[in-house]
């Protein structure tokens, strides 16, 4: 899915990345734990979180994460969006909150980037 | 930052200050550097994730500290040196969930005493050594599979 599908289903304000819109995603993971995110996310999925500060985008860096959605109606700081800007990672917000969001995705063919926890080193 | 270049190893050395402000931000120097070299992504994401939640720990608990990454031929040592409160049990701190971290550090998504635990999900072999009021270090490595190895000359 492209990610203006992604905006389009969740009714999202793009706030860096207007022109990033053309990405594939298939999957997500959604946490406001970033040690959670460092440990399951996969590269080129969605992050959904609620989390505004500028590690945020860190940690996304680091994990090359596709996009960066913000749930709940957050609004994030300007040294967030700075930085996304920098670090050339789109970022949205939505006034869904997580379940929600989630759950709009996942009926449209967006998956969690894992199912389970369990291998504790599942970097595949 | 520092860089030293021997015949096969690369060493890099950061300086880390306390603070929140530029915590990530070695370990996205790190992931860059790595990216130039013939390495796997896998290995690159681990010592990038390893790096970031070192970083965390020195930004959280530390008044300064370095981390030092050395590129070796055949694997990746990462180290993390710290001027901090030290810590009392390392047992307990190893623990997942156990954590010390104040509300500022939680706010940001960090601090549910998990960072210990991931370093050491996503390192080959872990050592940690801290002293009360003096500091921490911890030292993780990584190796680096046999079709990446350099060729013998």
């Amino acid at each position: 899915m492209k990610l203006q599908e992604v905006k389009e289903i969740l009714d999202a304000e793009i706030i860096v990345g207007k022109d990033l819109m053309n990405m594939e995603v298939r999957t997500a993971f959604g946490a406001d734990l970033m040690s959670d995110v460092l440990a399951f996310a996969k590269p080129g999925s969605l992050l959904l979180t609620g989390l505004t500060n500028p590690q945020v985008i860190r940690t996304s860096d680091v994990l090359d994460i596709a996009a960066i959605i913000l749930v709940r109606g957050k609004r994030p700081l300007s040294e967030t969006i700075q930085l996304a800007e920098e670090l050339r990672i789109p970022l949205l917000t939505t006034k869904f909150i997580l379940f929600e969001a989630v759950g709009r995705l996942y009926a449209k063919g967006i998956r969690g980037c894992i199912e389970k926890v369990g291998d504790a080193r599942d970097l595949s | 930052m520092h860089v030293t270049f021997h015949e096969k190893i690369i060493e890099h050395i950061y300086p880390v200050k306390g603070g929140f402000e530029n915590a990530g931000r070695v370990s996205g120097q790190v992931k860059a550097l790595l990216a130039k070299r013939n390495l796997p992504k896998d290995i690159i994401r681990r010592v990038a994730i390893v790096t970031l939640e070192a970083e965390m720990n020195i930004c959280s608990y530390a008044r300064r500290g370095t981390i030092t990454v050395r590129v070796m031929p055949h694997f990746i040592t990462i180290e993390a040196v710290d001027e901090g409160q030290g810590i009392k049990d390392i047992e307990q701190a190893m623990i997942e969930g156990y954590s010390t971290a104040t509300d500022q550090i939680r706010s940001l998504g960090f601090g549910a005493g998990l960072g210990l635990s991931n370093i050491k999900k996503f390192s080959d072999t872990f050592r940690i050594i801290s002293e009360v009021g003096k500091g921490t270090r911890l030292k993780m490595l990584i190796h680096i599979p046999k079709e990446f190895h350099p060729p013998k000359t």
